[in-house]
């Protein structure tokens, strides 16, 4: 626990001149704290790309990784169902020319349904935990359900009863629905993880979470930090 | 009560209003305070606290922002018990500094007070420190409803909508500039209040964490905490990071965590008033499984739309008890009315109609709270129907809530009702608004 701690601390650490947790960086966070995270790397040239798809297997899910871009869909920097070194090489190169670019996740691709886990440091209400429909519609369907933190494992249940979507996680017209019981414990485990953080934090999001009948995965987190005098971070974002 | 600030001279100076209206109608012994001295309705203005003969439970402070801090601390040395400051010149016109000096001088003695920029504290015909002309007001009726609110003129407002609806009031609170004594402090005195039921707020919006602790406090308190909200639409261009601070605004944020703690937001004030009313009546939770009685099938079908729309429920009638049901009706309804849920007794329907379907639905397991929606131009109807519904409903525990025509000729058949403990709604849509606070209000 202690050493998961420390690691914890090390990325807040890390992330504070740049004001966020990128999504590697946030994805081991989260793996730290006990989250599944899905097999992914960080590739700095095409090569490391290829090589790690090539060990995992294509098809490859890629994303580009900077500093300057905290939505990434918005500027077209995600691909999914990348299905050979000659694509995940293009893709690496039309990520090069994107503001910032750091590197590139290669990472495997999992199925299930996009669910949206957030927090937020709520200047009158303090810790607030939000379950949704995720996905890149979030902002349109609005889908979502807000607790106050810490959640209870009533509150947990009662903000996945109070989605319109909730059939579609109890299973919906054959489609088979998500475990249930391992996402009312992902999230009691992310309230307590977003308790331990109050301080250091302004907001998360875990978008997509996907869940299934057999997992609920972090396929994408940012972790936006409070400014060390207490202030909002957002200025240094873009 | 000492008031600061009364002027010899100029008639019209709020402090005068106070002093004179606290003087002549109320059971207070009232002093005015002002070093130019002189003399207001035939009283001496005395020139300083310490002239005054007797201590002081409550100093009314309306002088200008600038000497507020010296008469503190005045009051304070005088031994004076608390104060309301009516005078404005705060934070709400950047004085920060001068707000901050009053609440560290009445911090370091514990000398509590009310406000700045505030009307401060109305207890029907007990204190009143508005500086509102008494023949302006409206009297409020007493009752068991206590109102704090940030803005006086809220306050004053809905106080004479309380009395248009026959809600009484046990105490109203202007908090203002809330610099010393807020939401969470008052929550508390009402709690421990035994004459207040029904503790209603109207809120702007809390401090630093302010919010989490009041409906930690509410949640566990006992009483039912009604909050009407303002400032619901999103402010300006705040920098958004996430689809999570995006989502969960300020606003949204506000009303999912009064759900959360069983909290009763009025969504506006027709709610608000309806929501006082039922739960000043009536404080047991029901699950909302609502049994109808009326003399128009239109009313009763908008009612089953209300209803419907706010997760009520309006469960059909069993055989047994409709066979019994329409035994025990007069012979002109028996063969027309429909008893269904809603029942609906047609115009033929008199009083004795209403009381069997109303004893009907007390026997019934699956109803646990009755609408009686009653068109008292119906000629079977008399003025006896509320007293005699009331009654029934009381003794056999479940609530009853009444639409009556807001008119003047039906008074009777309306304080009938109240009188026997039955809220009466002035509209279709208020008397499911009151079925609705009892579901949601969970003690």
């Amino acid at each position: 626990m202690s050493d998961s701690r420390s690691e914890i601390c090390r990325i807040i650490e890390a992330a504070r001149t740049d004001g966020w947790v990128l999504e590697p960086e946030a994805k081991r966070l989260f793996a730290a704290a006990g989250f599944k995270v899905p097999r992914f790397t960080l590739a700095r040239t095409p090569e490391e790309a290829i090589r790690f798809a090539r060990e995992i297997g294509y098809p490859v899910v890629a994303k580009v990784v900077s500093p300057r871009i905290l939505h990434k869909s918005d500027v077209g920097g995600v691909a999914v169902g990348v299905a050979d070194d000659g694509s995940l090489a293009e893709e690496f190169r039309r990520f090069q020319a994107l503001e910032g670019f750091l590197g590139m996740i290669v990472e495997e691709r999992v199925g299930g349904i996009e669910l949206i886990l957030g927090a937020k440091i709520d200047f009158q209400f303090g810790p607030l935990i939000l379950l949704g429909m995720g996905g890149v519609g979030v902002e349109i369907y609005k889908d979502v359900f807000l607790r106050m933190a810490p959640l209870s494992e009533k509150d947990a249940q009662a903000m996945i009863g109070g989605l319109k979507g909730r059939q579609l996680l109890t299973g919906y017209r054959g489609t088979r629905g998500v475990d249930l019981t391992l996402l009312t414990r992902t999230l009691l485990s992310f309230s307590s993880l977003v308790m331990d953080l109050e301080e250091k934090i302004e907001s998360i999001d875990i978008n997509p979470l996907l869940c299934s009948s057999r997992d609920c995965m972090v396929a994408d987190a940012r972790i936006i930090l409070r400014k060390e005098d207490g202030r909002g971070s957002m200025k240094r974002v873009p | 009560m000492a008031v600061f600030g009364v002027s010899a001279s100029n008639y019209r100076h709020p402090a005068n209003e106070i002093f004179n209206k606290n003087m002549l109608r109320y059971p207070i012994r009232v002093y005015g305070v002002n070093p130019r001295g002189g003399t207001i309705n035939s009283q001496p203005i005395h020139r300083s606290i310490s002239e005054v003969p007797e201590q002081i439970d409550l100093a009314v402070i309306a002088v200008k922002a600038d000497l507020v801090p010296e008469v503190m601390a005045e009051c304070i040395k005088a031994k004076a018990r608390s104060a309301v400051v009516i005078s404005g010149g705060f934070t709400e016109v950047g004085r920060k500094d001068l707000q901050e000096r009053i609440v560290a001088i009445a911090k370091e003695a514990a000398f509590p007070f009310v406000g700045p920029n505030c009307l401060g504290i109305y207890v029907p015909s007990r204190v009143d420190t508005f500086f509102l002309p008494g023949e302006r007001m409206v009297n409020p009726i007493v009752g068991n409803v206590s109102f704090v609110s940030q803005s006086g003129g809220i306050l004053v407002d809905q106080m004479i909508k309380f009395t248009g609806e026959g809600v009484g009031l046990a105490k109203a609170i202007s908090i203002g500039n809330k610099a010393l004594l807020g939401e969470l402090d008052l929550l508390d005195y009402f709690v421990a209040d035994p004459a207040t039921r029904v503790i209603a707020f109207y809120i702007e919006g809390f401090g630093g964490s302010e919010g989490r602790r009041f409906v930690l406090k509410a949640e566990k308190c006992g009483k039912p905490v009604v909050v009407l909200k303002s400032g619901k639409s999103p402010g300006g261009s705040k920098a958004v990071s996430t689809h999570t601070a995006s989502l969960a605004g300020d606003y949204a944020s506000f009303s999912a965590v009064l759900s959360q703690y069983n909290i009763v937001e009025a969504a506006n004030e027709l709610e608000l008033i309806s929501f006082c009313e039922s739960l000043s009546t009536y404080t047991k939770p029901i699950q909302g499984r609502v049994g109808i009685v009326t003399v128009s099938g239109g009313h009763g079908a908008i009612a089953v739309d209300a209803c419907t729309a706010r997760g009520l429920s309006v469960p059909g009638l069993p055989d047994e008890i409709r066979e019994a049901l329409r035994k025990d009706l007069s012979p002109s309804v028996q063969e027309i009315a429909a008893l269904t849920n809603p029942v609906d007794l047609t115009g033929s329907g008199i009083d004795e109609d209403f009381v069997a379907t109303v004893k009907g639905f007390c026997a019934m397991e699956g109803i646990d709270c009755i609408l009686a929606l009653l068109l008292p131009y119906i000629p079977g109807i008399t003025s006896d129907l509320g007293a005699k519904l009331g009654g029934i409903a009381r003794q056999c525990g479940m609530p009853l809530i009444a639409y009556v025509p807001n008119v003047e000729k039906y008074a009777m058949l309306i304080e009938g009702f109240t009188l026997n403990g039955s809220p009466v709604a002035h509209s279709i849509e208020g008397a499911v608004l009151m079925a609705d606070a009892l579901r949601r209000n969970k003690p």
